[in-house]
């Protein structure tokens, strides 16, 4: 009972840093419809940027408003040059699209600034805490309490300012949004900027546990079982998938891996979500698209 | 061809292009492995045609049947483990492998497009990543496939086609050559039969396609199906014509993103597309080592070369998606109607 408890547990807080990359996702998904397969590599770009300017001896703080400068920046390069050009074309062809992106981020990324591993230290210890018997990483608990904390925030930001309510009209319908005069271009831009610090976040998060290399931008295909069970259109729906597959992945690790000689991981939370999808095709909290002819 | 169903203003006959073909296949069969190099033969033209093969499987399903997949590295690694497997435990002749590899593989395409009925769209990538994972998983974790040898390699001791040695440069690159000519063949007629017509009708729209009388679901999952024997001959190939020895690490994921950044340069909903998106992807880094080579003579390190590479791949898959959706083979096409009616403008 203990060793469940203890695998339960860490497998919902390991979870929590697989929604922190689905979050980046959502919000792109929401406003512009498109399916960013360059999220994680843009977590590797964060990262890699933060950490190259540590590493230069910029202090942290600058460090972090470096990279969000650049992230910025990024984010209205890539509206300009990726988005604005193929705006209303096939979602299929700006999901292949994104996927061309991210081999651009991670060669630019890579090439740039060298593709061996960097160590990140962000002061958290990884210490085991124990509640009653059951043993917990405090590191884990760190990025379980960042990502509810990102998403407290990112749903202020939707409900109480300006720019969140323009989003949430162009994520309704995207027509009637642009002729009300919201400026659809400039809400692309700032999502894909805040799905850029999302990315930050998770990129520091994950790099400081696995150090900052190529696998970070692998990510991205373990954040997808997450989205498919959690829906493309709901943050809430994020945490509550990158919980589901962070526990039940390391349940059937533990509990189905011995007999099939383990490592089961990488495949098992696909096939949850085909299972998931079986049951609710467009997720736990997705919304239904009706069909016509 | 299939272009002249969904854009009506093409008035241009194929008949300009009559001999083009045959000529082709002349060059193909007879110039080149006569004036080929070994070079030229074995590290070039042999993964050209096969990757060409694995974006004829790509694009059937994914060109024509509108359904999308990133597994397509995981399924060549069924076709290459499955003939591996009837090679050395079943002692089947080679060609007589391919074949039964191919439905081998097939069949488990079939099993992952069976949840096709349900999940559509981008939900639908999760069911073809499965595959691709599982796959990885499996072939590395059960040492039965690769015949416990301790490096994981499969390896077929000699590779014979009806008694014929055809280890040789000449002999890989016309056994590769004749397979996929035939398997183009089939294709070719494929997307013009009844089926190929209802891969177009559900890509195009499929609630439409149901409402006409197509059996939606059957029709999805056979796409599945005969992708995925395309698919896994061309692993095969790939595997034992190609590389000679192949572990799971020769058909990961980055291989499913290759054949698909194949089928987007080339041409989605082409054939032709296909092989022209191979040639461009086996070239073009062949054509930036050569630049890097003449401009910065040895200055750039093998790791920083690949990046420019990634990106410039990147940038590239950008710029067709934005300024020719339909690939090369459109831009070629064009450019040929242009040629036939020349001087005249249109």
């Amino acid at each position: 009972m203990n060793l469940f408890l203890e695998t339960f547990i860490g497998g919902l807080l390991a979870g929590t840093m697989y929604s922190l990359v689905a979050i980046g996702f959502v919000l792109i998904y929401k406003a512009s419809g498109v399916f960013n397969f360059a999220q994680g590599s843009i977590l590797l770009f964060s990262g890699l940027t933060f950490v190259t300017l540590l590493e230069k001896g910029v202090p942290f703080a600058g460090a972090l408003a470096i990279t969000i400068v650049i992230l910025v920046v990024g984010a209205v390069v890539i509206e300009r040059t990726v988005l604005r050009p193929l705006a209303n074309r096939s979602p299929m062809t700006l999901f292949m699209a994104t996927l061309g992106l991210s081999y651009v981020v991670e060669g630019t990324a890579q090439g740039l600034m060298g593709a061996q591993v960097h160590a990140l230290d962000l002061g958290i210890e990884d210490v085991p805490v124990f509640i009653g018997d059951v043993m917990i990483s405090q590191f884990d608990l760190v990025a379980a309490l960042t990502a509810v904390l990102l998403a407290a925030v990112l749903a202020l930001l939707f409900n109480r300012t300006r720019i969140g309510v323009s989003l949430r009209a162009v994520a309704d319908d995207t027509r009637a949004a642009l002729s009300i005069g919201i400026n659809l271009n400039r809400i692309w831009q700032i999502v894909w900027a805040v799905a850029g610090i999302t990315g930050l976040v998770a990129g520091m998060l994950w790099g400081a546990r696995q150090g900052i290399q190529f696998s970070l931008s692998l990510v991205v295909l373990k954040a997808l079982p997450v989205l498919i069970i959690g829906g493309f259109t709901s943050i809430g729906g994020a945490i509550v998938g990158g919980l589901i597959v962070g526990a039940a992945e390391t349940l059937a690790e533990t509990y189905i891996g011995r007999f099939v000689g383990g490592g089961i991981t990488p495949w098992f939370p696909y096939f949850l979500a085909i299972a998931f999808l079986y049951i609710r095709p467009a997720g736990l909290f997705g919304e239904r698209a009706l069909e016509r002819v | 061809m299939s272009q002249s169903l969904s854009s009506p203003l093409l008035v241009l006959p194929d008949n300009n292009f009559r001999l083009f073909t045959p000529a082709i296949l002349l060059i193909g069969f007879i110039v080149v492995p006569v004036t080929g190099s070994d070079y030229w033969l074995g590290a070039i033209l042999v993964p050209f045609l096969i990757l060409s093969l694995a974006g004829l499987g790509l694009n059937l399903l994914t060109g024509y049947a509108g359904q999308t997949s990133l597994g397509s590295g995981g399924f060549m690694s069924v076709g290459a483990f499955a003939t591996f497997g009837l090679v050395v435990h079943g002692g089947v002749p080679l060609p007589v492998a391919l074949l039964l590899s191919g439905l081998i593989t097939a069949g488990a395409g079939l099993l992952f497009g069976l949840p096709s009925d349900r999940i559509k769209g981008f939900y639908l990538m999760v069911s073809s990543l499965a595959a691709q994972f599982f796959f990885e998983w499996l072939f590395q974790k059960f040492p039965w496939f690769y015949n416990y040898d301790s490096s994981g390699t499969i390896e077929l001791p000699r590779l014979s086609v009806f008694g014929l040695d055809v280890s040789s440069p000449v002999g890989r690159y016309l056994t590769t050559l004749v397979i996929v000519v035939a398997l183009t063949w089939f294709a070719a007629n494929l997307v013009r039969s009844q089926t190929g017509r209802s891969w177009m009708a559900i890509r195009d729209m499929d609630t439409a396609a149901a409402v006409i009388g197509i059996p939606v679901y059957r029709t999805k999952v056979l796409a599945f199906a005969v992708s995925s024997f395309y698919l896994g001959v061309a692993g095969a190939l790939w595997a034992f014509i190609y590389l000679g020895s192949a572990s799971v690490q020769s058909f990961g994921i980055a291989r499913s993103f290759q054949v698909l950044f194949i089928i987007i340069i080339g041409g989605v909903g082409s054939i032709s597309g296909n092989f022209i998106g191979a040639a461009f992807i086996s070239l073009l880094p062949l054509a930036i080592d050569h630049v890097a080579q003449h401009l910065f003579a040895g200055h750039v390190d093998a790791g920083l070369l690949q990046n420019i590479q990634k990106a410039i791949f990147g940038l590239l898959i950008i710029l067709f998606l934005v300024r020719e959706p339909d690939g090369l083979a459109r831009l070629f096409k064009s450019f040929g109607e242009r040629l036939t009616n020349w001087p005249l403008r249109f």
